[in-house]
C-alpha cells in the first residue's frame, strides 16, 4: 500500500482531535494561574479576601499621613488647631478644572451642579443637602469643607475612601468658585481672564505651598 | 458465491467512508473553532447573575459618573469594584427597606465582602492597565460597550488578542479626545481620521518600531 495524501490528512486529523483535550486543559491552567488578581476570592483566609485588610496599628508603605494641613485641613496656631484658612498647595487653573470634574462626579449627585443642594439623589428622595450659598458656608474656610469631606456631616458619609486627598482640596477650590459665581458682579467678568491664567492668590500663597 | 469477501462496490464505500471521516474531522475542528468564538464560551452578551441585581443603566441615567464607584480607574491598573460603603452613601437612606439590597446591608453590618461575579476577565498571562488606556484617549465604551444601557451587565467583547491588536496596530481608529473618555455615547469615528491621528500624536502614543505590538507589552 502506498501512502497517499488522503491518508496523511486522515492521520493529521486524528492527531489534532486527540491533542485537543489536553490542549484545552493547558490553556485553562494558563488562563487562571495560581496567583491572585486584585479583589479575587480566596479560600485560604476565613473572610475569603485575597486583599488583606491592614493589621491594627500599622500603616501601608507610602500611606503615612503626617501632614495635618493636607490630610485633616487643620492649621496650628498658638499650639492649637483650627480649620485651615489656606490651601496646602497653590491652586492653578488645571487644579480648578480637576476640581470641577471631581465635584461633578462625587458631590453634584446630592449638592447639585450649581451647589444649591438639589442634586438628582436629593430629588429622588435623599435628605436635602444644604446650599453652599448660605452665609454660614460662604464664610467657611477651606479647612471646614475638607473636614466635611473627610468625616461626613449629618446624613453624608465620609468620602475619603473615594477621593484622593489632593482632589479633595481641588473640589474645595471649586466649591469656593461656585460660591463666588453666585455673587458675581459685572466687573468680575473682566477679571476672569486673569483668573484662569494665574493661580488664585486669595486663598493660597507660595509660602504655604513650600511648607509641605 | 464468489470467494472474494469484498466486491468492487466496497471500493467506493471505502473511499466514501474515508472522505466522510475527513469531512467529519474538518467539521469537528470547524465546530470547535466556532464554539471557541461563541458567546457560549466567551460569555459575550450574556447577562451575569449577581448577588444584587445592580443596574448600571439605572445609576448612570441618574447622572452618576463611572468614577463615582470605579475610583481607581485613572490611577491604577485595576478599575476597582466599589466597597460597600460607596453603595451605602445613598442606600443608607434610599431604598433602605428593599429586599434586593438585603445583601448590601448585610455586608455593611457584618463587614463581609459582597462577592460580585466578574464580567470581564482577561487571562492571567495578559498584563492590562486601565489607567494607561483612559489617560491616553481610550474610552470606557470602546472595550466595555454601552454599559450605561445595560441593566444587568454583560461582557461586550470576546477579548481576543486579535481584537486588542486591532487598536495596538492602529490607535488612530479608536482614540478620542480627553474630555470624552467617560462619555459613553461618544463615537470616535465621528471625528475625521486626521483629527484622530493628531490626537495619537498629542497623547504621545509611540507607534514607531512596532512598539505597541511587541509581545512583552502585554505578555510580561
Amino acid at each position: 500500500m502506498t501512502l497517499r495524501p488522503l491518508h496523511l490528512i486522515f492521520c493529521a486529523g486524528l492527531l489534532v482531535t486527540a491533542g485537543c483535550g489536553p490542549l484545552f486543559d493547558i490553556r485553562k491552567a494558563m488562563y487562571d494561574q495560581p496567583k491572585y488578581e486584585p479583589l479575587e476570592v480566596t479560600d485560604f483566609f476565613g473572610d475569603r479576601r485575597s486583599a488583606r485588610p491592614l493589621i491594627d496599628g500599622t500603616v501601608a508603605q507610602g500611606h503615612i499621613q503626617l501632614d495635618d494641613h493636607l490630610y485633616l485641613g487643620l492649621e496650628e496656631e498658638d499650639g492649637d488647631f483650627r480649620q485651615a484658612q489656606t490651601y496646602p498647595f497653590p491652586i492653578t487653573a488645571d487644579d480648578l478644572n480637576r476640581g470641577e470634574e471631581m465635584y461633578n462626579i462625587h458631590c453634584s449627585v446630592c449638592h447639585g451642579k450649581s451647589g444649591h443642594g438639589n442634586g438628582m439623589v436629593v430629588r429622588r428622595g435623599y435628605k436635602e443637602a444644604p446650599s453652599y450659598h448660605r452665609d454660614v458656608l460662604r464664610n467657611a474656610p477651606p479647612g471646614y469643607f475638607i473636614g466635611v469631606i473627610n468625616n461626613g456631616f449629618g446624613q453624608m458619609a465620609s468620602y475619603s475612601h473615594q477621593i484622593p486627598v489632593e482632589d479633595r482640596w481641588r473640589i474645595v477650590a471649586y466649591i469656593q468658585t461656585l460660591q463666588r459665581s453666585q455673587f458675581a458682579n459685572v466687573e468680575d467678568l473682566e477679571a476672569i481672564q486673569v483668573f484662569i491664567e494665574e493661580p488664585i492668590t486669595e486663598h493660597s500663597s507660595p509660602e504655604h505651598a513650600n511648607e509641605h | 458465491m464468489s470467494s472474494q469477501l469484498f466486491t468492487s462496490k466496497h471500493n467506493t464505500l471505502a473511499r466514501l467512508s474515508l472522505l466522510l471521516f475527513v469531512a467529519g474531522a474538518a467539521g469537528f475542528l470547524g465546530f470547535m473553532d466556532m464554539l471557541h468564538r461563541s458567546s457560549y464560551v466567551r460569555y459575550t452578551k450574556v447577562r451575569r447573575e449577581q448577588p444584587v441585581p445592580f443596574s448600571h443603566k439605572h445609576h448612570t441615567n441618574l447622572g452618576i459618573d463611572c468614577r463615582y464607584c470605579h475610583t481607581s480607574v485613572e490611577t491604577s491598573s485595576f478599575a476597582n469594584v466599589p466597597p460597600t460603603q460607596t453603595c451605602m452613601n445613598c442606600h443608607n437612606v434610599m431604598w433602605k427597606e428593599s429586599d434586593m439590597l438585603g445583601p448590601v446591608r448585610e455586608s455593611w453590618e457584618t463587614g463581609e465582602s459582597l462577592e460580585w461575579t466578574r464580567v470581564n476577565d482577561l487571562p492571567d498571562f495578559v498584563y492590562f492597565n486601565h489607567s494607561i488606556h483612559v489617560n491616553n484617549g481610550i474610552g470606557c465604551a470602546t472595550c466595555h460597550g454601552r454599559v450605561d444601557q445595560m441593566a444587568l451587565t454583560w461582557r461586550e467583547k470576546p477579548l481576543f488578542m486579535k481584537w486588542c491588536l486591532e487598536c495596538h496596530r492602529d490607535p488612530a481608529q479608536f482614540v478620542r479626545p480627553d474630555d470624552k473618555i467617560f462619555d459613553m455615547a461618544f463615537d470616535p469615528k465621528s471625528l475625521p481620521l486626521e483629527e484622530r491621528q493628531a490626537l495619537v500624536e498629542e497623547y504621545g502614543i509611540d507607534t514607531s518600531n512596532q512598539r505597541l505590538t511587541n509581545c512583552s507589552i502585554c505578555h510580561r
